[in-house]
Order: structure tokens, then sequence, then C-alpha cells
């Protein structure tokens, strides 16, 4: 008889202990390193050395233009050099083309950052809060002995908000109606309407305050009891026409975004179109229609050309806007600038700062509501959850 | 309502789980459907010739077919959604209960609340919470609701979808899963008691455990609700549908039915040649 011993399965190997593994190291990292940093601030340093030193050591070359030139082909230069010596031939023109990228969005920036800085440095020291409330009143340009006032930009601020808030009230409604009638309603005269409208966007703007003053303030407003002929309403009225297209045409690339779907589940359950748009289509559009208005508002806000023959400017507080001439911050920007008083040309670029912040504090809360997605999804830190 | 019945009474195939509809039973706010010689164009092509069915009340009729044969554009037109697309005609009749819909005296805002739909792709409303949703159907036509609370409830138990999301009836209708918007959407539907309801291959963007329960909701509502459901998938048809119509277009041609009866005649003794073909899967 064979021996049929059951082969034994192997020993099972067990694994000796060995010592805890270094953390893996992720290769090809694109971050920069602080060896990379190292190389880029010393190329920036030894370049701007090197063109001082030719420049203003060694030859009679000179002007900051040739300097900045110089300086920046040097640098690209040198970096190049150094990480082909460090890192080989792909890595330095990779790196080469990443930095001249960088240096060109710079570039852009620049001149935006200069003009905030201009408006900032030559206007900040005006700002204060008695800016907000004091108007021009009795205030004189130059230096009286005995009169303390240095005057404020309440009356252009408090002009600049009801004229354009006006504006809104008017054309926002307009816009946002004609943008509906052009995507949902559609028909017969949506080519005229939509050709209208883009006509009206290359409108220039010193054409509707002329159209406003034409028709209104020496035409209607003479026949029409309770409005006088320069008024906040008039500059309003201008403002308006050049509100209404650009949300217009805003609100309707909006309205694009809207599923089809959506409105076809709203008709299939009986819904008339006019239910639809309201309840459907305009609520899942609503933050890019906020996006739109906002936008819009911040447009009309700087607009100046309009305003030169419909409010007229003002040195005091008028805080009606159906009588009487008013002031608004970009016109006092413009019949202050041009003074020949020093104490009214500083106020005017304070004004200028001030618009500026205005513009910007738009801008932001443009982007704020348009963080949400066109279709009104929400951002899942702002999901509710709340239990029934 | 008719004596005789268009069902034959349910075969040994179909799976036990299913529960057929009786005939007799049927409901009072279920409506019969008669389509007559209807015949659309789409921009001066002709793209349907001479369709009739009649879709009797409490019946899930299911209209099969490969893809361009006018399946879909013979069910717009049962609930006047056809003619919303510029460059659309019409022609025949379709009779709800009798009165055609088409009559110039009747609103195909009304219609559509009778005749409701459910889409192949689906659609709520991503503005609206998952509670207003269902009832959004209802205030659009500006009906008042008492006990909102015990409907929303109802329809969304109708579509399986009340176990999960009982809890979260204030988020927003968007933040579902593909399965649970077409649910939401068939509670949404549902939520104004239409008499009729027309599903668009409403499960063919859906995983199988989502068809699943769909075919369950539409079984189960057969009884209340006459069901037009069209469908590529033949084992659906067979699974739900007491009825079926079979569409085909040839090259170049209009779609037209080949053929309708019981379904489970169709699939195992149809009367034309097409039909045995489709239905097997040598084609489409």
């Amino acid at each position: 008889m064979t021996d049929t011993t059951l082969l034994a399965p192997p020993p099972i190997p067990v694994p000796e202990p060995e010592e805890p593994a270094a953390p893996p190291v992720p290769r090809r990292s694109r971050d920069l390193r602080t060896e990379d940093v190292g190389v880029l601030i010393g190329s920036a340093l030894a370049a701007v050395a090197a063109v001082w030193l030719v420049f203003y050591q060694l030859t009679l070359l000179s002007g900051a233009f040739g300097f900045v030139v110089c300086t920046v082909a040097l640098f690209l230069v040198l970096y190049w050099s150094v990480n082909l010596q460090l890192h080989g031939r792909l890595v330095a023109s990779d790196r080469l083309l990443s930095v001249a990228v960088g240096l060109g969005a710079m570039s852009l920036a620049i001149p935006l950052a200069f003009m905030m800085g201009f408006l900032v440095v030559k206007g900040w020291h005006l700002l204060s809060a008695h800016l907000f409330v004091e108007d021009l009143k009795g205030v004189p340009v130059i230096p009286v002995a005995g009169v303390n006032k240095t005057g404020g930009l309440a009356h252009a601020i408090v002009g600049t908000l009801e004229q354009v808030g006006i504006a809104a009230l008017f054309g926002v409604p307009a816009g946002v109606m004609t943008a509906v009638f052009l995507h949902e309603v559609g028909g017969r005269f949506t080519r005229t309407v939509r050709t209208v409208v883009t006509a009206m966007s290359g409108l220039p703007s010193i054409m509707a305050g002329l159209f406003i003053y034409t028709i209104w303030v020496i035409g209607i407003s003479r026949h029409i009891p309770f409005v006088q002929s320069y008024s906040g309403l008039a500059g309003a009225m201008a403002l308006a026409i050049l509100l209404v297209p650009s949300i217009t045409r805003t609100t309707e690339e909006v309205l694009k975004v809207v599923p089809g779907g959506l409105r076809e589940a709203s008709m299939a359950l009986g819904a008339p179109q006019w239910r639809t748009v309201w309840s459907v289509v305009l609520p899942t559009a609503r933050t890019g229609i906020l996006t739109a208005v906002v936008l819009g508002i911040a447009r009309a806000v700087g607009e100046t050309a309009p305003l030169l023959f419909t409010i007229f400017g003002n040195t005091v507080m008028n805080a009606d806007p159906l009588h009487g001439p008013q002031e608004s911050l970009p016109l006092f920007i413009w019949s202050n600038v041009k003074s020949s008083y020093p104490a009214r040309i500083n106020l005017a670029y304070t004004a200028a700062l001030v618009l500026v912040i205005i513009v910007l504090f738009l801008f932001t809360l443009a982007r704020v509501l348009g963080g949400t997605r066109g279709t009104g999804r929400v951002r899942s830190s702002k999901k509710r959850q709340v239990a029934t | 309502m008719d004596g005789a019945p268009v069902v034959a009474p349910p075969s040994v195939h179909q799976p036990s789980t299913m529960v057929p509809t009786a005939p007799g039973l049927q409901s009072e706010r279920a409506a019969r459907l008669e389509a007559h010689g209807i015949c659309a164009w789409f921009g001066g092509r002709l793209v349907l010739d001479r369709v009739s069915l009649l879709m009797e009340r409490s019946v899930v009729t299911a209209l099969i077919g490969p893809s361009g044969c006018g399946k879909s554009t013979f069910l717009r037109i049962l609930n006047r959604m056809h003619e919303a697309v510029p460059g659309a005609q019409f022609a025949g009749s379709v009779e709800l209960d009798g009165v055609d819909i088409y009559s110039p005296d009747q609103r195909a805002t009304a219609t559509r609340f009778r005749i409701g739909m459910v889409f192949q792709k689906p659609n709520p409303f991503p503005a609206m919470s998952i509670y207003d949703n269902v009832l959004s159907g209802l205030r659009f036509s500006r009906i008042k609701v008492s006990h909102a609370d015990d409907l929303v409830e109802e329809m969304l138990t109708k579509a399986s979808l009340w176990n999960e999301v009982r809890n979260r009836l204030k988020s927003l209708g968007g933040e579902l899963s593909g399965g649970q918007q077409q649910r939401l959407c068939i509670a949404r539907a549902l939520a104004v008691r239409p008499s009729v309801l027309l599903m668009d291959e409403p499960c063919s963007a859906l995983d199988p455990t989502s068809t699943r329960r769909v075919e369950e909701t539409i079984v189960d509502i057969a009884h209340d609700v006459t069901v037009v459901i069209v469908t590529h998938n033949m084992q659906q048809a067979q699974r739900v549908s007491q009825q079926c119509a079979f569409f085909l277009a040839a090259e170049n041609e209009p779609g037209r039915i080949v053929e309708a009866g019981p379904t489970d005649v169709m699939f195992s003794n149809p009367t034309d040649a097409r039909t045995t073909d489709y239905v097997h899967g040598r084609f489409g």
C-alpha cells in the first residue's frame, strides 16, 4: 500500500516585523519648492542689479521704461539658464513659459492697480465721516478767516442714490419684461425688438441725455405742474434708457440657460404660459437676473454725460428728485476737477474714490449673488436640510 | 360605460407580483381616450399618417416600436403639447370621454390638467422644494388645497418616494438622484388627479431598482388613471401593459400603427410579420 501521507500545506510565511516605511514622497510635484522660489527671486534681483549697473554706472542709457524692459528680458534669460543648469531643458522651457505668462497677466493688472493707487493717494486724506453729511453750502473756495467748513459730498451721494434708484425702478422691470418677451413669448416682432435693443445698447450715453433734455426738460415738463424742468427724475430717465438694453441682454442670456424641460413640465401640468414664466422660469433664473440687474446698475452709477443737461448740478443738498437740479458723484467730479481752486479739486478726487468704492461694492455683490448656479441649485454649504 | 372590455383576461405569463387590472372594476376618474385619424407634420414633413387608437379607461396601453416612428409625437398630440412646437401641424381628432379636446371651446390648459405627462428626462423644478414640487400643479391652476401635508404624503407614497424623503421635504427638488427625481415628477403629475397619464419612456434614464419602483407605481395607479406609456423595452411593455400598439415608420415614410391589441396576443401570436420580427428582436 502506498503510504498516503497527506502533504502538509506549506507553512504560511510570517512577515517579519519591519521598520516603519518612510511616508511616500510624491514625485514630480507641481508645487513650487523653496529652492524654486529662491531661483525666481534670485533671478529677479540679479536682473535688477545688473541692469542698474549697466544703466547708471557703466553707460549713459537712461529712462524708466528702458530699465523695466531690460530688467524683464534679463530676468527671463537668467531664470531660464539657472533652471537649465538645475533641472534640464524641458523643465527650464516649461518654467520660462509659466513665468512669462504670469508676467503678462500681472502687466494687465498694473494699470488697474496704478489707477486705484492714484485715486487712493489723491483722495484718501479727505475721506471722513462728515463727507457723507455735509454739502457745499456756504463753503468758500479759498480759505476765509472765520469759516471753518471744508464741505462734503452728501448732496452728490444722495443725488446718485436717488437717480440710480429711480432709474432701476423703471429700468429693471422694463428690461426683464423685454427679455421675457424676446425669449419666452417670441412672435412676429421679436426681430424688430431685438434690433432696437441692440441699437440702444450702442447708443452714446450723451444721446440719452440729449433725448431726455429735448423731450422732457424743455418739452413736456414745462407743461406738468408738479415737476420742474431740471430734476433728478430727468436724470433717472436718461439713466434708465442706458440700463434697459444692458439688463435685457444679460437677462436673455440667463433665460436661455433655464432648461426647456422645466417649461414642458409646467405646461404638462396645465399651467398657462404666464404662470410658467412667473413661477418656474423666473425663480430658476433668479440669481442670474439679480446679477444682470446689479451689473446694469453698476454701469449706470458711473455715467456722467446723460446727467449733464438733465440734472444740471447743484452745490447744496436737494433731496427732492422731482424739483430742481440735483448733483451726482460723476457730475461732481466733472465740474470740480476743472475748478481753479485746489480745495475743490481735492474734493473731486475724493468723490472719485467714493465712486470707485461704490462700484467695487456693487461688483462684489454681483459675484456673491452669482455664486449659486444659474438654475437655482445652491452650493453644498448652503443646503437646507430642515426636518418637516 | 362599454360592456365588453377591450383586454383579454391576464395570462399565466405575467409575473405573479403584478396585479392585473380586472375588467369590470373600472374607475370613475379614469377616462377613455380615442384617437381618430391622427396626422402630424413638422414643418411640412408628414411624420404620422392616419393613426387611430382606442385607449380604454383603467387600462395601461404601451406604444412600442423602433426610434423615430412618431410614438412620442403621437403621445404629445394626446395632451395638446404638439401644437406648442413651432412649425407643427396636426389633423384628426382626439376624444377624451367623447369630447374632442381640439375643439375651439376647449382650453389647452384644461386639457393638459386632465391629461398629465411624465417625460423621459426627469424635470423637477429646481427652485422649489420637494413639498412645493408636488403641489405645483395645483398651485398653477390656482386650486385651493386643504390638508396639503396629507396630499403630499399620499402622492409621494403612491410614487414610492415617501420613505426616502419624508425627513427632507423642504430640500430643493434638484438635490435628488435621477430615480428619485423621476418618482417626484410622477408624484407631481398624480397630485392634480388626472384622468389620463402619458409617460414618454419614463424609465429609460433610470437604474433597474428605480425602474422596478416606477413600474410598480404604474400598476398601482392603473385603476384610477388611464396610462399610456411609450417604451423601448419590450419586457417592460409585457410587464405593465394590457394593450399594445406597434408603431413603425419605413424609410422616408411617416409613422403608422402596424398592429394593436392585447399585449399577450401581440407578443405570442401577432398577426403581422413585422410585429413578429420586432418583438423577437430581429430589428429595432
